[in-house]
């Protein structure tokens, strides 16, 4: 029994020794001297992100909500948007050209798209290093050889590889397509109050971005940049709607079959849910003591 | 161990006579989840999260023993292959999903299940030991969790790894050698990846090997009750089988549609953007949050933004993270009040509902929340209270509270004081 007190009088120690410590460090405020919380995130102080930076508007897409499904025509004119303009700086490495199928496009049209585009390949000659047509088993190749000569054609920052985009940013398709028309001039309000957060020469001022400065430059400037060949409207939104959708397709090729198949899954379980329930209140029936007896 | 008027396992045909004789693993059953094990008749819902527990620890091995099949554990390939997995493998975005979701239900079903033994003090004698064993679970789980979460080698992968191992280096003197070592080196890479995959493979077996010694101290006193009187008579009980299997299939059910509902619709929605982004160590993520599961603790972690007399802040957060775990070990001897359900116990039934969990809640929401004010003020709070509840609070409450008077026995508090079921006949079942 003594023993068992002087547990309790270690334990009343111990939480009091807690709780003043931090109870302490909450009196002393975040000063200058604070350490600790850097080394999990940044810590910043209000800033010019946090009073300028704007979360994605909404746009309607025709696979939202549990039972959309992909428009084929809005993906291949997003393939076309992406394949004539971000494919400049932008590689898709996970997504092979057969996959393309899925987007309705036949084995020969697949072909003819993927041998339009060059690959890393050995020449059959000489065994040096080259690039050859690409063949349907092929992925998207990176437009750059290799990182610096990415980071030296774009004033220092890589263009990410666009595949898994949409599911890499919060609601990424929205994001998306609210950075491609989010390009503006620097509110006069925000040099007022940052003066030193200038956009410095060679960044462009987009307020969907994290950082307000991007170093991409607005790829989709003027509407009919890309002509679609189902007459749809080519403007600047459609085109960012468009390759937006895209982007989603090929973060989640299975996004439409894996809803497709949960439908039927939840309403099965649902059903046996449901018979499990019956034969859990008939085996219960005899000992439950009698309502209102 | 069990009560004297459970039922005896009686094999009808031959074979399975022969089975008794030789190898009595269907007596085994039979007296752990058949009719051979009588279980308080009062049990309410919150008794079907242990075997809920149970069904996502087989589903994790099963699914994850599948993923290892595709999975390639190597820094340079680590993340294409999960992309393989989720392109190529036939059903493999299915298997990833329901992986990764499946840890989530896991930690939620454990959580109430944890929660369930905090308000009913489940954990008082004669259950010390399950709840022991319990804790030891908890403790491996985290372990497991953090590590599978370094697989896919993303970004929050990455950094989630360096943050918690750095976590090593606060250990004064020997800290920095025990990080590279756990680490293989002095930032995450093959080397530890391959290491943490080896365990994460490892620990779920490790988990299942202490999950039967869980229930084999269960099967001793028996589960206890929402009244937490102790088991009487045999009115008092029902056999497992067929009462609790078909209240545990159904609890089953109705998890399953959950689970399904969160794979099929919103698979990544309890997971973080950033792990689609390939880990790279030269750039840091803006705010390094690790998994959900893990929140409270690293809220606890980082309030301490304070040096206390000769130790700094940072250790501070380390102890205290730690200590918000293992003091929970010492649960049964800090708690002295002789009643264990909080229905008759009211003072601590206030401290439970207006001080543990509203802190938990805010651990919780601030553990996800950038370290900014004013979540670490919040979160400095919400530790405070943590610790006060456990370690000055439960001890006192236990002492000075006047408990409510407790039913006579189970059957009472089923039945009224009229007895209108006579004993026994609770024993069979109508079907
Ligand atoms: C002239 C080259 C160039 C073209 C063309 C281009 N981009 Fe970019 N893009 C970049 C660069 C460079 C970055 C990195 C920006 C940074 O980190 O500041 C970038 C970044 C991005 C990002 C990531 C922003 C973030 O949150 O990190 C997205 C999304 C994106 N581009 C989409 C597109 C799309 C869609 C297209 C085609 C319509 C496109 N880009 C065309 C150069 C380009
Ligand atoms: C893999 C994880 C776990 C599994 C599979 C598991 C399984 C079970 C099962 C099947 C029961 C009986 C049914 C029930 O009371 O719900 C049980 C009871 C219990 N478990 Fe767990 N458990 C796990 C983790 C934990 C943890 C983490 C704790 C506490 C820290 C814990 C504490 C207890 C206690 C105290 C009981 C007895 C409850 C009572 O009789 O009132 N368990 N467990």
């Amino acid at each position: 029994m003594r023993q068992l007190i002087s547990i309790r009088v270690v334990a009343v120690a111990i939480g009091l020794f807690f709780a003043l410590s931090v109870l302490w460090a909450l009196v002393r405020g975040i000063g200058p001297g604070f350490s600790n919380l850097a080394e999990y995130g940044q810590f910043t102080e209000p800033n010019v992100e946090q009073a300028f930076h704007k979360h994605p508007n909404h746009y309607d897409f025709s696979f939202d909500g549990p039972v959309g499904n992909w428009d084929v025509g809005q993906l291949q004119r997003g393939l076309k948007v992406y394949d004539e303009v971000c494919s400049a700086c932008h590689s898709l490495k996970f997504v092979a050209f057969r996959d393309l199928a899925e987007l309705g496009l036949t084995p020969g049209q697949i072909k003819a798209f993927a041998a339009k585009h060059q690959v890393p390949g050995v020449d059959k000659n000489t065994g040096e290093a080259t690039t050859v047509p690409g063949l349907p088993t092929d992925y998207f190749p990176s437009p750059y050889p290799n990182e610096i000569a990415a980071r030296a054609a774009n004033n220092n920052a890589v263009p990410p590889d666009l595949s898994l985009m949409t599911k890499a940013r919060h609601d990424g398709t929205n994001y998306v397509v609210s950075l491609l028309t989010g390009y503006q001039k620097q509110p006069a309000e925000l040099l007022k109050r940052f003066p030193e957060a200038k956009t410095p020469p060679g960044l462009h001022y987009n307020p969907y971005f994290a950082n307000l400065n991007i170093a991409m430059p607005p790829p989709l400037h003027t509407d009919g940049q890309v002509t679609f060949d189902d007459g749809a409207p080519s403007d600047i939104k459609s085109m960012a709607e468009d390759v937006a959708a895209f982007l989603t397709w090929t973060a989640e090729p299975k996004l439409v079959k894996r809803r497709q198949t949960g439908w039927p899954v939840v309403i099965f379980l649902i059903f046996a849910t449901g018979l499990a329930y019956m034969s859990k209140q008939q085996v219960w029936a005899a000992v439950k003591p009698k309502k209102a007896a | 161990m069990s009560f004297p008027w459970a039922k005896e396992y009686q094999p009808q045909h031959p074979l399975m006579r022969y089975m008794d004789e030789k190898l009595p693993l269907p007596r085994l059953v039979y007296n752990a989840v058949g009719a051979g094990y009588p279980v308080p008749r009062n049990l309410s819902y919150f008794w079907n999260f242990g075997v809920l527990a149970g069904f996502f620890l087989v589903f994790q091995i099963v699914t994850g023993v599948v993923l290892a099949m595709h999975y390639a554990a190597n820094s340079t390939v680590a993340f294409s292959s999960i992309e393989h997995i989720m392109r190529d493998v036939n059903w493999g975005w299915l298997l990833r999903y329901a992986h990764a979701n499946g840890a989530s239900f896991f930690f939620i079903v454990v959580y109430i299940h944890i929660f369930r033994g905090f308000y009913y003090s489940s954990y008082k004698a004669p259950r010390e030991m399950i709840w022991l064993l319990g804790v030891v679970i908890f403790l491996l789980m985290m372990a497991t969790a953090f590590m599978g979460y370094v697989l896919p080698w993303g970004q929050m992968s990455y950094w989630g790894a360096k943050v918690i191992t750095s976590l090593f280096g606060a250990i004064p003197l020997a800290g920095e050698a025990i990080e590279v070592w756990l680490l293989g080196g002095y930032a995450p890479d093959n080397a530890s990846l391959n290491r943490f995959f080896s365990l994460h493979f490892l620990l779920p077996f490790v988990i299942l090997g202490v999950v039967i010694l869980h229930i084999w101290a269960l099967h001793i006193p028996g589960s206890s009750n929402p009244t937490g009187v102790e088991v009487k008579d045999e009115s008092d009980t029902v056999p497992f089988h067929p009462y609790y299997t078909a209240k545990d299939g159904f609890g089953l059910g109705v998890a399953l549609v959950l689970f399904f509902i969160l794979v099929f619709f919103l698979p990544n929605y309890l997971g973080h953007p950033d792990n689609y982004i390939e880990a790279n160590p030269l750039s840091t993520p803006a705010h390094i949050v690790p998994e959900w599961y893990f929140w409270p603790f690293y809220a606890i972690l980082r309030a301490f933004t304070q040096d206390i007399f000769f130790i700094p802040a940072k250790l501070m957060g380390v102890m205290a993270m730690f200590s918000a775990i293992l003091m929970w070990f010492f649960l049964p001897w800090l708690d002295r009040s002789p009643v264990r359900s909080g229905h008759y116990r009211p003072l601590f039934r206030k401290f439970f509902w207006f001080g543990l969990i509203p802190t938990m809640a805010l651990l919780f929401y601030c553990g996800g929340a950038p370290a900014e004010e004013p979540y670490v003020m919040l979160s400095q709070i919400a530790t405070a209270y943590y610790f006060l509840h456990f370690l000055v609070v439960l001890p006192i409450v236990s002492m000075v509270e006047k408990p409510e008077p407790l039913p006579n026995s189970i059957t009472e508090a089923v039945l009224g004081s009229d007895k209108t079921m006579v004993k026994g006949e609770a024993a069979d079942p109508a079907v």
